[in-house]
């Protein structure tokens, strides 16, 4: 079956309210070009549920969210996602916070359509008081643990990038890190991932190795080409993070006035290829006057593998 | 020893004699001072500890901090987020978070300062505080140590305490264990009575008063309180030149 579609039309089926889970971890490989179709679309009242970077911050700022189901939302090199910070300083959306590795074992429960999974993460803190509807449970064996019961995370919509798929629906990742796109897509009921670039399925090995293959067909409902659609987060070995983007819309969580500015020239667009049209006439830009900061970033970059592009992440 | 020492490097070689006995555990540390005393550590004392890049790679060699390394790169392992996670429910871990807010039994947080629902500060969240703290040792680093850190109750929990883990039983928290806590003005941990926080040493140039004027609580203090170990020649030499030549630490630890 020929899975491939475009971003318009797999926003087209979302609805206001729904539970919507996005892959990627921190502003790294994030399905921004499907969450750019969310802002544009008159979409409202999200529950989103994520390793959380820019796309939560955008989509929070933008008025898009309810709810955001997380372990934390940073956007790597900037520890604290700015956007994401006025929005729970201002109130504006409703937390529910877990540790990192609950919300795991939420999507894996959902995955494996059970209704619970125990840990013994969150006993003990605030994350319980935090998410008053989480249970312990007593186990039933001789050693009559209590435990958390981390109970399944269902998502209406799981929305993820790979580097590369194939119209049928396999996703390849060539970067260092699955994340847990896997689980994202097992626990969704309609499953959408988008790509660098959709290829042969016969070809998808000369990409990387078998174990590159996280995502089979059976775990994905459609596939849509979007070349740089991670960006500003990075996407290995394809491209790193634009940092010298991302610091421009984190700058913007500070007024108004520059997060309107930034708005109109990058986000208030027709189409994601104005987007990239935007993006681009930004580099040539400062390609023509780069300020020494943004000369440093770059050439960092470009000498840099792509394991190295990035500083380390957060507390996990 | 020389005696140009800086408060950040005693703070290093407190923090990494932390990691003293930990053998093959993962060692992950966060803040400028702590990644610079897990790679000393490595260096002189405890040479099995494993060590990530940061991204998904166990690394053999030690780097600087600044990721620099005296030959190629030399990947040993494969450790991608899920497989950390799996790692540190199993036990061999040892962590050095850093602790926005702590409080006489340990618990800690950086999760956000005031009520949770809207705070007035939104910090990291809770990150893989509350796994950590129940799973494996942890210890914390405090660069600036105030009555705003130390604190009578913190606001939201994101690190199981003593006094909760009690609470939980023996069965549910025998794995919990604060190691120590290091400040930019002393070393700490919890064998008061109760497991209240107790002072074992203030570095040199610091006072005892210092430290209990800075602490909004009251600190176990018995007896002689010591002076926190300066590091040993060969320690300031693999600091200074092979582990943080650009002398980060002293950015981050202002006396």
């Amino acid at each position: 079956m020929d899975k491939r579609t475009t971003s318009a039309s797999v926003v087209a089926e979302l609805r206001d309210g729904m539970t919507v889970g996005i892959g990627g971890w921190g502003s790294r490989r994030k399905p921004m070009a499907l969450v750019r179709e969310i802002l544009r679309s008159p979409l409202k009242d999200l529950t989103i549920v994520a390793y959380g970077g820019p796309d939560v911050g955008l989509l929070c700022a933008a008025g898009k969210v309810r709810k955001v189901i997380y372990g934390f939302v940073s956007l790597d090199s900037i520890p604290l996602e700015p956007h994401f910070r006025v929005a729970r300083q201002t109130g504006t959306i409703e937390a529910a916070e877990l540790d990192e590795g609950m919300l795991q074992w939420g999507l894996y429960a959902a995955a494996l359509r059970l209704p619970f999974l125990p840990t013994r993460s969150g006993l003990g803190t605030d994350v319980l008081s935090i998410n008053p509807d989480l249970r312990l449970v007593r186990s039933p064996y001789a050693d009559g643990e209590e435990l958390v019961a981390m109970p399944a995370i269902q998502l209406d919509a799981a929305l993820v990038h790979m580097n590369r798929a194939d119209a049928r629906g396999n996703g390849q990742f060539l970067g260092p890190d699955p994340y847990f796109d896997d689980l994202f897509c097992m626990a969704a009921k309609r499953r959408f991932v988008s790509c660098e670039k959709i290829v042969e399925t016969a070809d998808l090995l000369k990409g990387g190795s078998v174990h590159t293959l996280k995502l089979n067909r059976s775990m994905v409902d459609a596939v849509i080409e979007t070349p740089n659609g991670a960006h500003f987060t990075e996407c290995p070995p394809d491209y790193g993070r634009d940092e010298a983007f991302q610091r421009e819309y984190a700058a913007t969580a500070k007024d108004l006035e520059a997060w309107q500015a930034f708005r109109a020239r990058y986000l208030d667009l027709p189409s994601e290829e104005a987007y990239q049209a935007a993006v681009q006439a930004r580099s040539a830009r400062s390609e023509a006057k780069p300020s020494g900061v943004e000369q440093q970033a770059r050439s960092a970059r470009s000498e840099a593998k792509p394991s190295e592009v990035k500083k380390p992440g957060g507390a996990r | 020893m020389s005696s140009d020492v800086t408060r950040a490097e005693v703070c290093t070689v407190a923090v990494a004699d932390g990691f003293r006995g930990d053998g093959e555990v993962l060692a992950s540390a966060f803040g400028t001072v702590p990644a610079i005393a897990l790679r000393l550590a490595k260096l002189s004392f405890e040479p099995d500890l494993l060590m990530t890049d940061g991204v998904a790679f166990l690394r053999a060699d030690v780097p600087s901090i600044d990721g620099g390394t005296e030959g190629e790169a030399v990947v040993e392992g494969w450790l991608p987020f899920r497989s950390v996670f799996d790692l540190l429910w199993s036990g061999r871990r040892h962590v050095v978070m850093v602790a926005s807010q702590i409080d006489r039994h340990g618990n800690h947080n950086f999760a956000c300062i005031g009520d949770h629902r809207k705070p007035r500060a939104q910090l990291l969240g809770m990150r893989g505080a509350p796994g950590n703290t129940i799973n494996h040792p942890t210890s914390y680093w405090v660069p600036s140590h105030s009555p705003k850190v130390f604190v009578e109750k913190v606001d939201v929990v994101s690190g199981v305490g003593y006094d909760r883990a009690t609470a939980l039983g023996e069965r549910s928290a025998r794995f919990h264990e604060i190691r120590r806590v290091v400040s930019n003005l002393a070393v700490l941990d919890f064998a008061g009575p109760d497991r209240r926080m107790r002072l074992v040493s203030v570095h040199p140039g610091v006072s005892v008063d210092e430290v209990v004027e800075s602490t909004g609580f009251e600190l176990v203090i018995d007896g002689e309180v010591p002076e926190t170990r300066r590091p040993t020649a060969a320690e300031l030499a693999l600091i200074r030149e092979r582990l943080d030549p650009a002398g980060a630490r002293d950015k981050e630890v202002k006396v």
